[in-house]
C-alpha cells in the first residue's frame, strides 16, 4: 500500500530531501554521522530485495560523515556538507571498485576520480557506495548487468528502468537522498520515471564527462536522482561548469540554479508534440502527462501544439550512431591495461577471448552493430545516414524552441514492465527509450518528474525537454508542476517477488 | 538486411570478439532484425544535409602548455593483468 509521507508527524531521516537534510544539519537537530547512520541502517534492511547497489562503502561514509560534521563545527557551510549520495558504477571512484556492471572491469580500482564526483566530495558529500547498471549503461532494466538486476521499490517482480537503475531504484528506496547517473539516451530520466523520482539530464557540455567510463561520448552526459526539483537543482550547482580535463565541457558559467525555481510559470509556452502522444502506448501514461500539462495551463503556463517530424527516424540513428561510437570506445578492453585477461597463449587470441568472455550479450551485440555501421562498404549507408538525419532532428528542436520555451511529453510509453518480458527480444527493449533519445542527439536538456500512477500503482513520469542550457527553465516548470502536485509524497511498496 | 553467419564472423573478427556458433547464429537474426528496423532512414532525403557527429560544434579548444602530474608508474600498472620490470606485459605480437 502508498502512504502518505507528509500523514507522519515527522519524517525518518532516511526519507529525507538532500535540502531537507541539510537544514537539519544546518540547526543541529541531527549530525552528518546520525544521517549516515540511518541510510546505512535503511540499505541494511531493504537493499536485500531491492538490490541497488553494487558496493557499500560503509565505512569510508562513516569516516567522510565525520570528517563532515568536524567541518561543519569549524563554521563550514559547503553545499552539500554531510549529504549521503549514491554514485553510478560507471563514474570512476579512485581507490573504491568500479565495474560499470562488467565482468570485464571487476576488480577495477581506479587511480583517479571523476570530476563529477570529485566535485561532490569538495562540496561535502558523503558516498554511500555504487549502484547497479546495464553493463557498460547500455540497457534500459538493470537486467544487462553482470552481477543482478535491481528490482523497482513499486513492485520487485518489476524492473527499475535503466541504465541507472540502481541510482533510481536507491533513491526510490530511501536508501540515498540523491544520486548521480548517467543519460546516453534516457538512463536517467526513464528510470527516474520509472521509480516515480526526479531524473536530471543536463545538456551535453554542461557536466564533465572526465572519469565518466565512455559509451557514446557524442551523446553521455552526467545526470541526477533526486526526491525533488529543489534537489536536482542543488546537485546541479555543484556538478556544472567547465573542467580542463574535458575539452567538450563548457566553459559558459553555471548560474544558481535554485534561485529558477520562483514557482512561477506565467505566460511559459509549452509545446505539445503529435508524435510524442502514439499508438501503443499505455492510455494511462498518456492520461496522466495531458493532466500534468493541463495543469500547467491552469498555473499560467500556454499550451501550443508543436511538430518534432523526424522523431520516429531517433530509435534508429541512435541504435548506428551510439554503437558505432562504443565500438570504438570499448576497444581499450584488451586484456593488457585493466580489467579482466583470459590467458591465452598468442596476443590476438587472448584479445579475441578476453572480450568474448568479458563483455556481455548486449554489449557484444552492440559493438557487433557499431563495428558493422563502421565497416568499409556500409559506412556510408548507415554510419554517414544516421549522422545526417540527426542533424534533422536537431532542426527540429531548434525550430521547435523558437515557438516554445519548454516541451512536454511522456518520459517513458509505458510504466515499470516485469523482470524477463524484454530481454529476449532487442528492439522491444529498444523502444522503451523511444521519447528519450531524441534529447541526447540534439543535445538538449530535459528532466523527468513525477506525474502520477497506474492502475497497478507504478509511478509514470513527465519529460520537460529544453534547449540547450536551458536547464533554469525546465527546471522552474518542473518545480512549479512539483508545488501543484503530491505525486513525489508517495512512498514505494517495498512488495513483490524478490528473487 | 540479411546478415549471413559469415558476415557476422567477419564483423566479429573486425571487432576481435570471440564469439560461440551459438552466438553467431543469434546475432546474425538479432542485428539483421535491427538493421530491417534501421533501414527507416533510408527514405530521409539528406542529400544536402551535412552530418551531426557532436552537437556542440567546438574545436580546437585550446589551453596553456604547462607539465601537470600524471599517473605514476606504480598507479599505471596497478590493474594490469600481467607486468614485469615496470612495464606492462603482453604475449609476443609476432608468432613464429
Amino acid at each position: 500500500m502508498t502512504h502518505d509521507k507528509t500523514a507522519q508527524d515527522k519524517r525518518a531521516l532516511h526519507e529525507l530531501t538532500i535540502h531537507a537534510a541539510l537544514e537539519g544539519m544546518r540547526s543541529g537537530e541531527f549530525t552528518s554521522v546520525q544521517l549516515t547512520q540511518a541510510l546505512l541502517d535503511r540499505i541494511a534492511a531493504v537493499d536485500g530485495n531491492v538490490k541497488a547497489y553494487l558496493r557499500v562503502t560503509a565505512e569510508k561514509a562513516l569516516a567522510q560523515a565525520e570528517k563532515a560534521d568536524r567541518r561543519r563545527a569549524a563554521g563550514d557551510d559547503a553545499p552539500l556538507l554531510g549529504a549521503p549520495l549514491a554514485i553510478k558504477d560507471v563514474l570512476a571512484t579512485s581507490g573504491v571498485e568500479t565495474t560499470c556492471g562488467s565482468r570485464i572491469l571487476q576488480g577495477f580500482m581506479p587511480p583517479y576520480t571523476a570530476t563529477a564526483v570529485a566535485r561532490l566530495n569538495d562540496a561535502g558529500m558523503v558516498m554511500l557506495g555504487k549502484t547497479n547498471t546495464d553493463e557498460f549503461a547500455m540497457g534500459s532494466s538493470t537486467e544487462n548487468s553482470a552481477f543482478f538486476t535491481t528490482h523497482n521499490p513499486w513492485d520487485f517482480d518489476r524492473v527499475p528502468g535503466g541504465s541507472s537503475g540502481g541510482s533510481a531504484a536507491a533513491v526510490a528506496a530511501d536508501e540515498a537522498l540523491g544520486a548521480l547517473g548517467t543519460d546516453t539516451g534516457g538512463s536517467v530520466r526513464q528510470p527516474a520515471a520509472l521509480c516515480g523520482v526526479v531524473g536530471l539530464k543536463p545538456s551535453y557540455g554542461r557536466v564533465s564527462r572526465f572519469g565518466l567510463i565512455a559509451y557514446g561520448s557524442s551523446l553521455d552526459q552526467i545526470g541526477t536522482l533526486t526526491k525533488d526539483v529543489r534537489d536536482a537543482a542543488l546537485l546541479l550547482n555543484v556538478i556544472a561548469g567547465s573542467d580542463p580535463l574535458d575539452s567538450t565541457c563548457l566553459e559558459t558559467p553555471a548560474p544558481d540554479y535554485t534561485a529558477a525555481l520562483t514557482g512561477d510559470v506565467r505566460g511559459l509556452r509549452i509545446g505539445l508534440p503529435d508524435e510524442y502522444f502514439i499508438d501503443g502506448m499505455q492510455p494511462e501514461v498518456e492520461a496522466s502527462v495531458r493532466q500534468a500539462v493541463a495543469e500547467l495551463e491552469r498555473l499560467g503556463a500556454e499550451v501550443v501544439r508543436i511538430s518534432l517530424p523526424n522523431t520516429d527516424k531517433a530509435l534508429p540513428v541512435y541504435y548506428l550512431a551510439a554503437t558505432a561510437e562504443a565500438s570504438a570506445n570499448l576497444a581499450r578492453y584488451d586484456g593488457v591495461r585493466f580489467g579482466y585477461s583470459a590467458g591465452a597463449d598468442s596476443m590476438f587470441e587472448n584479445i579475441r577471448r578476453t572480450r568474448g568472455e568479458g563483455f556481455g550479450a548486449e554489449v557484444k551485440r552492440r559493438i557487433m552493430l557499431g563495428t558493422y555501421a563502421l565497416s568499409a562498404g556500409y559506412y556510408d549507408a548507415y554510419y554517414l545516414k544516421a549522422q545526417q538525419v540527426r542533424t534533422l532532428i536537431k532542426r527540429d528542436f531548434e525550430q521547435a524552441f523558437t515557438q516554445v520555451d519548454v516541451i512536454a511529453a511522456p518520459t517513458s510509453p509505458t510504466t515499470a514492465f516485469r523482470i524477463g518480458e524484454k530481454v529476449d527480444d532487442p528492439i522491444q527493449m529498444y523502444l522503451t527509450d523511444i521519447f528519450t533519445i531524441s534529447a541526447n542527439l540534439a543535445g538538449v536538456c530535459a528532466v523527468s518528474v513525477p506525474c502520477g500512477f497506474d492502475k497497478a500503482n507504478l509511478p509514470i513520469g513527465m519529460q520537460l525537454i529544453g534547449p540547450h542550457l536551458g536547464e533554469e527553465t525546465i527546471l522552474r516548470a518542473a518545480d512549479a508542476y512539483e508545488r501543484a502536485t503530491d505525486w513525489q509524497r508517495h512512498a514505494p511498496a517495498l512488495t513483490g517477488r524478490a528473487s | 538486411m540479411h546478415l549471413t553467419q559469415e558476415e557476422v564472423r567477419h564483423v566479429a573478427e573486425l571487432a576481435k570478439l570471440r564469439l560461440t556458433e551459438a552466438e553467431v547464429r543469434q546475432y546474425a537474426a538479432q542485428l539483421s532484425a535491427i538493421l530491417d528496423y534501421a533501414e527507416r532512414i533510408q527514405e530521409v532525403d539528406t542529400s544536402s544535409v551535412p552530418p551531426t557527429p557532436y552537437v556542440l560544434g567546438l574545436e580546437n579548444v585550446m589551453r596553456d602548455d604547462e607539465p601537470q602530474p600524471g599517473l605514476d608508474n606504480e598507479a599505471a600498472l596497478s590493474n594490469a593483468p600481467d607486468s614485469a620490470n615496470g612495464f606492462f606485459r603482453v604475449r609476443a605480437v609476432f608468432e613464429e
